[in-house]
């Protein structure tokens, strides 16, 4: 038997000959702007084909793309159950771009990972309904799931070093789920893997390598072509670049939208980054300790923000294209999700609590396509944003200490 | 073994390299790593190589400023950090602290000093903090590795410092264990270990950008709020621009080993004089809808840093810049003074430069070497 061997990390850091890397960088360019002809022979569905795509059997040709409702997938542990996620909605069309945002803990994983079910051994989808083209998978068995997984909804891992099997080629990792789920001959797979690095922007022959033998980018390139390998129609980015270079990032949610344009995919990205979400989605949910605190089209919600928090989290983020120091602090901690807060999640860390939020849980409302679950905005308001004071300057203090 | 990016006398020399309001200057700093070279490899004939992390650097840190320095992987700006708190020996250049050359302060009661009044905060504070160590213990172990102080004053000083940080109350926070705390908490924790020997200087690399936003506010405006009450002048690591943006008087970008350009927040984002840092701005993205323009009008430069074993000839930024014209290719640019201390190292930045006639694209990138 004999295993592959890794080249020495040495052949990682001699330096290749830079005629090759301008040539490559070349093609990289030149397969981006030719990715409509590469994805059929890359079996991979076209935005002018995905009308004529085949559906799963069962599928509701006219239901949208995916509804989610009311979902609740909890964590047991010995001290009770974690509400992760906790009674979230939403639905995402077909070509569209869904970011969720939060903070840690607020679910927005646990969210993306119920919906192809790659849960932790301890997490379990309670309640609530996952509706892909009318068909709910909540019911399925783990096996019947997986006609789904991957082939209907696949995911972008954060940490591109850590997804990727370090003793294996690229191209032999792409091919692999191409042979196993779809049935395609070795050759086939290994043919069709070549074509799905350059239709991601690695050209064929990089196919070669070994992940270590990759830059950080040309990692998470190749973590989009195994996501694209079984022609998806919703692909999930869980992080993508959020341990990439600004620059690299901006070649990879380049990359994303320029895929999602021409093969007609559905996108829905996690992130805790908001400018990431302002800069490459339609909609955005914000979530909140399991909930959705507000939801709709990006320029509504980060123009005119209703919530509170999403207010203080935008209020947070540093902004190089607005003044400098004006970043605001939102005090306090999430809650403790075994025992979460009987009415508003955010109310003990929210300016505007009244008494109701403490007690009752906000109904959501919504208000030029926005959804808010918030007691500033009852039904029959006018849902005309009610914004926190203006954030104190991050150095106001030394204003006095100055002199 | 490299050309010096000299400072030009041009312009004003008001922030001239070197005033007695200088805390720390670092004058050519250049660290080479070779990689290679060992047994196996003259055995295997491979050539040895070198990294040239820091390639020749001018820096100087003003006395009660936040500095940013920003630059993505591989841009050196990590190992000038761990020189200036002498995790990293240079290559070659110098180092000066309130006056003095500690360039060759290696040992003893010199280096002791020296680390006293000069601290680094790390990004990871699960890395820097030991799980079997009290809270109490972490922040006493520096004193009592430099035996200061009687145990009550250690003791006074300890609370002091986790008082300072935002731990309150301290007696009950000294007791705990690292994972007992939020992530926030711990972050905390090492801001304490840091001001417990009362350093003038913090280096600061990444310290939170492994944080969220609410808890990351919160840990800027206590390091913002250190620097008035005890005259702390810091040195910010980045490669987050928008955050140097909110936080520093002055930005120094960095790319392969050299600074880019350097002049106070205002200058180098609003006004950017080199064409590296155009183009991270215009990449750094903000929580504000981008319109179809806006979005057109980013300049997203191919490909990536490239290795800094085989830096390119000329200007280093010209084989991915938009704007390199023939001189680019053969010759270095030094920083050039373009107003009021603001420098670009950028051939286009040199006074009298017809931006107009030069800007012309003329690299054929097949043909550069």
């Amino acid at each position: 038997m004999s295993l592959p061997v890794p080249p020495s990390a040495r052949d990682g850091i001699t330096p290749p000959d830079v005629q090759t890397e301008e040539l490559e960088e070349q093609e990289a360019l030149e397969a981006i702007a030719k990715i409509d002809q590469v994805a059929p022979s890359a079996g991979i569905t076209t935005a002018a084909q995905r009308r004529q795509r085949p559906l799963p059997k069962l599928a509701d040709p006219a239901a949208p793309l995916l509804v989610v409702e009311d979902l609740k997938t909890y964590f047991s542990t010995g001290s009770g159950p974690v509400r992760a996620v906790d009674g979230v909605s939403f639905k995402l069309e077909h070509g569209e771009a869904l970011g969720i945002a939060g903070e840690s803990g607020c679910g927005k994983t646990t969210t993306a990972l119920s919906l192809v079910r790659i849960l932790p051994a301890n997490a379990k989808i309670m309640s609530g309904s996952i509706s892909l083209m009318g068909i709910d998978l909540v019911p399925k068995s783990d096996n019947a799931l997986r006609r789904y997984r991957w082939r209907e909804i696949s995911i972008v891992f954060q940490g591109a070093m850590n997804a990727l099997n370090p003793v294996r080629r690229i191209r032999d990792q792409i091919a692999e789920p191409i042979e196993e789920r779809l049935g395609e001959s070795p050759k086939a797979a290994r043919k069709k893997a070549g074509d799905l690095l350059e239709l991601v922007g690695i050209p064929r022959r990089r196919g070669d390598a070994y992940p270590h033998q990759l830059s950080g980018g040309m990692r998470q390139r190749a973590m989009i072509a195994m996501a694209l390998a079984c022609d998806p129609a919703i692909v999930i980015g869980d992080e993508p670049t959020t341990a990439l270079d600004v620059m690299v990032q901006a070649q990879i949610l380049e990359l994303l939208e320029h895929l999602r344009q021409k093969l007609g995919l559905s996108l829905i990205l996690i992130t805790h980054d908001l400018s990431v979400i302002a800069e490459t989605c339609d909609r955005v949910m914000v979530m909140y300790a399991g909930r959705v605190a507000e939801e709709g089209p990006v320029d509504e919600v980060f123009r005119r923000p209703r919530h509170p928090y999403t207010q203080k989290l935008m209020a947070a983020f540093p902004n190089i294209r607005a003044d400098r120091r004006t970043l605001d602090v939102i005090p306090g901690e999430p809650p403790d999700l075994r025992q979460p807060p009987p009415g508003c999640r955010f109310a003990p860390r929210c300016p505007f609590a009244m008494p109701v939020c403490r007690e009752v849980v906000p109904p959501e409302t919504t208000f030029s396509g926005v959804r808010v679950a918030c007691h500033l905005y009852p039904v029959g308001s006018d849902g005309v944003p009610v914004t926190v004071p203006p954030a104190m300057a991050v150095d106001a203090l030394p204003a006095a200490a100055a002199g | 073994m490299t050309e010096r990016q000299a400072v030009t006398d041009a312009g004003s020399s008001t922030d001239g390299h070197g005033t007695a309001d200088d805390l720390l200057r670092i004058d050519d700093l250049v660290v080479h790593f070779p990689i290679g070279g060992g047994m196996l490899d003259s055995l295997m004939r491979q050539p040895t190589a070198v990294v040239r992390a820091v390639d020749g650097v001018d820096l100087t840190l003003r006395r009660g400023e936040v500095l940013a320095l920003v630059g993505e992987s591989g841009s050196g700006k990590t190992t000038i950090g761990r020189v200036i708190v002498k995790l990293t020996r240079p290559t070659a250049g110098r180092v000066t602290f309130e006056g003095q050359d500690v360039t060759k302060v290696w040992s003893g009661q010199e280096l002791r000093d020296y680390r006293r009044r000069v601290q680094i905060i790390f990004q990871d504070p699960y890395e820097t903090l030991d799980p079997k160590q009290t809270i109490y213990d972490f922040v006493a172990e520096p004193l009592e590795v430099n035996g200061l102080g009687s145990a009550s004053e250690r003791r006074d000083r300890v609370l002091g410092a986790l008082e300072a940080a935002g731990l309150r109350p301290a007696e009950e926070y000294a007791a705990r264990y690292p994972h007992e705390l939020s992530g926030g908490q711990r972050q905390r924790v090492v801001i304490a270990g840091a001001l417990v020997m009362g350093p003038q200087l913090i280096v600061a690399d990444e310290p939170v950008s492994m944080l969220d936003v609410s808890i990351r506010t919160e840990l800027l405006r206590l390091m913002l709020a250190l620097r008035w009450e005890r005259g702390l002048t810091y040195l910010f690591i980045t490669h987050d621009l928008s955050l140097a943006w909110v936080l520093a008087d002055r930005i120094a970008v960095m790319y392969l080993g050299r600074i880019m350009e350097i002049g106070t927040a205002e200058e180098v984002i609003r006004t950017p004089r080199n064409p590296y840092t155009e183009a991270l701005v215009s990449v750094s993205p903000s929580p504000e809808p981008m319109s179809r323009e806006g979005r057109s009008e980013r300049t997203i430069l191919k490909g990536e840093t490239p290795d800094a074993v085989r830096i390119p000839a000329g200007c280093r930024f010209h084989p991915r810049c938009p704007k390199a014209f023939d001189r680019c290719l053969v010759e270095s640019p030094p920083l050039f003074d373009v107003g009021g201390g603001h420098r670009s190292a950028c051939w286009l930045a040199e006074p009298g430069a017809d931006i107009a006639g030069r800007a012309l694209p003329v690299v054929d990138a097949a043909a550069a070497p």
